[in-house]
């Protein structure tokens, strides 16, 4: 070796830990900032109460309450169209056939959709079309297009993860072919699932941009589905952008969601080991 | 053996998830067009590109210009991928190359945790701490110099976790080879496993780019929101996403129409990255 290059890797070397400590730094930055300012304000008061004065005091609750609804509806909707579309693409078309590919080209393309783009179709097509409103029925079915594909993605990987042995086994056996989905390869898919949850849920619950014309603002306690309700995505924004002193509350406001993000992970980390492992077959 | 009557209503019933899961993205398009159509056919294509300035609320009459919007979100979005890109490079270099085994471990948990955070947390700590900070050097601070800065960071953990999984992906043999030379460190990173992996890392990079032009709540939260070609890094501008957020609230008729205008451009500087990825990639994504 030269010194010429001896010297450049030691260059290199060098830019490589300046670049490292940069984005460490801004890391550190970023967290030390939000929860130096956001943490003493959560409290259980904090979480149970709901919002006042537009929501620069008073907690969180109704926002908590709005936010589970509307992923309950995404997931609701996404989880069987999802594993569902997976399993046809997987199982039931041949892989290279014609189908498969344009569903998985449109589902490519559904993924690379800006979240804003979906926010103005769900406020059309879900509130106006088919007269939903603002509601958090909206908001839900909005999400659930935005999850849809990388749900699928990940449990049709877990599918194909399924070894070759489960099908033919189960043919061998005379199973029909919704046993043999039912009982051997969905066990063997879900780790996938579970995976295709977490993102999907992740990428809900960050989500603003989709649901400020979908779900709406209000701040209430909803009372039913068609009730329009502020997810905590959007009070973080609202608080931010539009009332001036509610900086304290969406401190606290991004703490929680960062939290359930990390808890969320957690969970899944934790249940694909403990409760997959013991499931998933050999 | 003919299939049971269970299995033809299962059949059924994934063939209809599945259409319904790969018609989405034509509803949605279709309803794009739609609802742009009235403007785009009573204003015309050439206004929307040459009025005089952005006033849609005042009917067909009023001024189309997008041009700001899409100065805007072009130059925000290069921005950010100009910092972005080498940063992001750089980093998959070191988790894979530079980094003792420990601090590469840490290092890319610290990025994916990066990746986690979402755009409108990246956006509220943008606006309250970048922003002021911004200020005491040049008010008023909410920027192009700002967006690109907190959409450089959103972006980042994009091209580093993509870039990396590009070089991790390079056949061992290629090193063991380089070893063999008696190749040196920096020698084999740059003229080996950056071409070698350059298709994967530049797809990387448009998928990036596809994210920072279509991303929101950040950009609208630091940006400023002034519909104007920005001049200078420090001027505010308005990005077409933040266009839409803005005017959405209270557009109604022929400006909600101009305002699915602005949507349809989106989409279209979008597909046109993904057709890149396409041709980008060593394989397609899906087969």
């Amino acid at each position: 070796m030269n010194r010429s290059s001896v010297k450049a890797d030691r260059t290199a070397t060098f830019l490589c830990w300046i670049v490292a400590f940069a984005v460490t730094g801004t890391f550190f930055w970023i967290l030390w900032d939000l929860l130096g300012h956001g943490f003493k304000g959560i409290s259980w008061s904090f979480l149970t109460t709901q919002p006042r004065d537009a929501g620069r005091s008073g907690g969180i609750s109704s926002v908590l309450v709005s936010t589970s609804l509307i992923l309950g509806v995404c997931l609701g909707v996404a989880i069987p169209t999802g594993v569902g579309t997976a399993a046809f693409l997987s199982e039931w078309i041949p892989r290279k056939s014609r189908v498969g590919r344009w569903i998985r080209r449109s589902l490519d393309l559904l993924a690379a959709v800006p979240s804003i783009v979906f926010g103005l179709f769900g406020a059309v097509f879900f509130g106006e079309v088919l007269g939903f409103g603002f509601s958090i029925l909206s908001g839900g079915l909005t999400l659930a297009l935005m999850v849809l594909p990388i749900l699928i993605r990940a449990t049709e990987a877990g599918f194909r993860s399924a070894s070759e042995e489960l099908r033919l086994g189960g043919a061998a056996l005379g199973l029909r072919r919704a046993t043999i989905l039912r009982h051997l390869l969905l066990p063997a898919a879900s780790h996938g699932i579970v995976v295709g949850l977490v993102l999907g849920v992740g990428r809900a619950l960050a989500e603003t941009a989709a649901l400020i014309f979908t779900s709406g603002y209000v701040t209430r306690m909803p009372s039913s589905l068609l009730d329009s309700g502020r997810s905590i995505s959007v009070h973080i924004y609202d608080l931010a952008m539009n009332v001036p002193g509610g900086e304290a509350n969406a401190y606290a406001t991004a703490v929680v969601l960062i939290l359930l993000l990390i808890l969320i992970n957690s969970l899944a980390s934790w249940a694909t080991q403990t409760w997959l492992g013991g499931r998933s077959l050999p | 053996m003919s299939p049971s009557r269970g299995d033809r209503w299962l059949a059924g019933a994934l063939g209809l998830a599945a259409a319904l899961a790969g018609g989405a993205i034509v509803l949605i398009l279709a309803f794009l067009v739609i609802e742009a159509w009235p403007a785009l056919r009573q204003v015309g294509l050439s206004r929307f590109l040459g009025d005089s300035g952005w006033l849609p609320a005042a009917g067909p009459d009023g001024n189309f210009n997008l041009v700001p919007m899409l100065a805007g979100t072009v130059a925000v979005t290069a921005g950010a991928m100009l910092l972005a890109v080498p940063a992001g490079v750089i980093s998959a270099i070191f988790c894979r190359y530079y980094a003792p085994l420990g601090v590469s471990h840490i290092y890319r948990r610290l990025i994916e945790v990066l990746a986690g955070i979402p755009s409108v947390v990246y956006g509220f700590w943008g606006l309250v701490v970048l922003v002021p900070w911004i200020t005491r050097f040049r008010p008023p601070g909410q920027s192009l110099l700002a967006g690109a800065l907190i959409l450089a960071l959103m972006v980042l953990p994009t091209v580093a976790l993509l870039a990396e999984s590009a070089l991790r992906s390079l056949p061992r043999s290629y090193f063991e080879g380089a070893a063999a030379l008696g190749l040196g460190r920096f020698t084999t990173v740059r003229s080996l496993a950056l071409p070698a992996a350059a298709p994967g890392i530049g797809a990387g990079c448009v998928l990036a780019t596809a994210r920072a032009l279509g991303e929101t709540m950040a950009v609208l939260m630091v940006c400023g929101n002034v519909v104007q070609v920005p001049t200078s890094f420090f001027d505010p501008i308005r990005t077409l996403t933040a266009n839409i957020a803005l005017e959405m609230a209270y557009a109604t008729q022929f400006h909600r129409s101009a305002l699915f205008v602005s949507g349809l451009a989106l989409m279209g500087l979008v597909g046109l990255l993904i057709s890149a990825v396409e041709r980008l990639s060593p394989k397609p994504a899906y087969e």
